[in-house]
């Protein structure tokens, strides 16, 4: 009976603190989002009220859709974003693989190596990558947005990775040796789905930057045909400032796009943690 | 004698996608910026000056002023975020383990919807939440009474760095919360079981149970959080620009390179004096990290169940 009551409390007090911390979360989106369904003199008069009948408009929408092309600058980022995350958790499970499976000479400095990536911005060789892009004619593709990202995720996706593929059983491996699997198979039939938990981690944790990153756009792809959604929003609240509705609208829609992907890819991502987790 | 044993030509195909790519697009125009740093202008040719810019970098008061400036707001904004976000971030994927909550996807999917926003995005809304101009944040105050305690947090030279600092927990608080979680689920049942056979329960289960279990995560977080902060540059560019407003106060390692680098204002890029900021900052980076890796690492156990 006191037990019951006590977890009753604690579940409770759990909800509280989950509830308010949700509410400091969703807060400024929550304003972004309201305050660009208003008219300019409502956005002033009260910030937090929902839009009325009155104070409804669309006016900052319609002014984005006329002077940017949201759509295909969504487009462009979408192809960079998917393009890069496939090679990063390709190359970069396999190259883990390598690292915590085998022994062989060179394996702890080959891991330093690249470890090394995780503490040095790529950003501190723009110049020289710049330079590289240019000699190949890869200025202003999409491709060379997809190699530099996938070079950029490489080292966290090898590190957090081969951490996980440790902590699965050796047991299991040798089970699948004696079978006479290949070390191929091991890898893609055996350890590839049991560390799907780590896998969709780092999908995140890789696409995030990605699809966010405002300097490589800016460098490598500056053209109107491969401006990416991040730098589009960026040069059109540069030239909005003032007109509020505008940029409310704008930043709106940089949501919406990462907000949808999300929260399709996080219920990949609660399956995989639940049904991955080896027990 | 033992066989030689046959090259093992998979570990070779397993590797080499990886690092190909890892060492033509990284570490080569990598060594161009450390290589850069031991050159200088003089009287308009490239000479080789050994370690000569970083001497002028620490010791030159024009530049040696800014930079310890930089390196102290950074270990402020590293401190914060240690002693906040990671906290925060270990408490809230505690509470959503725990058995039988319900709503747990929805807060879990909630509350890591800031990490996903663009540096555009969150700059320009906080700033627009603490302006004293439009004025969300006063106007809430002003309903709960407490009207006094606003103050435009950005703006004082005193406030600003730890305004962004906390906007920045704001934002990456998800991070730690979800590889946390991912740890926390990822122990057996039976371990728990048997806390709960032996009374081990609650409180106590968390921090003699689950916490000795999970503090290899918690390491990874710490390391990861000390690399990102003194490599952040966005947050600040985006909310107080490249100057880092008020007078410098919130001038960290990365918009100090970023302003050196590229110029401003009147002030020409100096790109081999940036390229001696961009290597001080890999040594800082360098040390934490090795301190982290044969100090700490080491000595935590691993389980595998």
């Amino acid at each position: 009976m006191s037990t019951a009551r006590q977890s009753t409390t604690r579940t409770i007090a759990a909800h509280g603190v989950l509830i308010l911390y949700t509410l400091i979360a969703l807060f400024p989106v929550f304003v972004i989002v309201v305050n660009s369904f208003k008219s300019r003199r409502a956005i002033f008069a009260d910030p937090l009220a929902l839009p009325t009948a009155e104070t409804f408009d669309l006016i900052g929408y319609r002014t984005v859709l006329q002077q940017g092309d949201f759509l295909l600058y969504f487009q462009n980022s979408m192809m960079v974003t998917v393009g890069s995350l496939f090679f990063v958790l390709l190359f970069g499970a396999m190259a883990a693989f390598a690292l915590s499976e085998y022994r062989f000479r060179g394996n702890s400095l080959m891991g330093l190596y690249l470890a090394l990536g995780i503490m040095i911005p790529i950003r501190l060789g723009t110049v020289a990558i710049l330079q590289m892009m240019v000699a190949s004619g890869l200025v202003n593709t999409l491709t060379a947005l997809i190699l530099v990202y996938t070079a950029q995720g490489l080292p966290l996706a090898v590190f957090i990775l081969s951490e996980f593929m440790r902590s699965v059983s050796d047991d299991l491996k040798n089970a699948g040796r004696i079978d006479g699997l290949s070390e191929y198979t091991i890898f893609f039939r055996l350890v590839l789905p049991l560390v799907r938990p780590a896998m969709a981690t780092v999908a995140v944790f890789t696409m995030i930057p990605i699809w966010n990153d405002l300097w490589f756009p800016l460098i490598l792809a500056p053209s109107e045909e491969t401006k990416t959604i991040t730098l589009g929003s960026q040069v059109f609240i540069g030239q909005f400032v003032t007109n509020w509705n505008a940029v409310l609208a704008a930043l709106g829609l940089a949501i919406v796009p990462v907000l949808v992907l999300y929260l399709i890819f996080s219920r990949q991502l609660i399956r995989g943690i639940t049904a991955g987790a080896v027990k | 004698m033992a066989q030689r044993k046959s090259f093992r030509w998979h570990i070779a195909v397993f590797l080499a996608p990886a690092v190909l790519v890892y060492t033509a697009i990284m570490i080569v125009p990598l060594i161009g910026t450390l290589n850069l740093s031991l050159f200088n202008l003089d009287e308009g040719n490239r000479i080789f000056v050994g370690l000569r810019n970083f001497a002028t970098l620490f010791g030159d008061p024009r530049w040696s002023g800014a930079f310890w400036n930089a390196l102290a707001n950074n270990a402020w904004f590293f401190l914060i975020h240690m002693l906040v976000q990671n906290p925060v971030g270990v408490m809230l994927a505690a509470l959503l383990s725990s058995p039988r909550l319900r709503m747990a996807a929805f807060y879990r999917t909630a509350i890591f919807i800031p990490t996903i926003l663009s540096f555009v995005i969150v700059g320009f809304v906080w700033k627009l939440i603490l302006s004293p101009i439009w004025g969300i944040a006063p106007g809430m105050l002003d309903a709960v009474g407490l009207k006094s305690l606003f103050a435009p947090w950005l703006g004082r030279e005193g406030t600003a760095l730890t305004t962004l600092a906390l906007i920045s927990v704001w934002q990456f608080v998800g991070i730690p919360m979800m590889l946390i979680y991912a740890a926390l689920l990822s122990i057996p049942d039976e371990v728990i079981e048997a806390a709960e056979m032996d009374g081990v329960t609650g409180w106590s289960q968390f921090w003699k149970i689950k916490l000795p279990l999970i503090l290899p995560s918690i390491g990874i977080i710490s390391i990861l959080t000390f690399v990102g902060n003194f490599n952040a540059f966005d947050l600040i560019y985006v909310s107080q620009g490249a100057l880092a407003g008020p007078n410098f106060s919130t001038d960290i390692l990365g918009t100090f390179l970023y302003r050196t680098f590229f110029g401003f204002q009147l002030q020409l890029g100096d790109p081999h004096m940036g390229a001696t900021i961009a290597t001080a900052m890999f040594g800082i980076i360098l040390v934490g990290v090795c301190l982290y890796l044969f100090t700490i690492q080491t000595r935590l156990r691993r389980y595998q169940f």
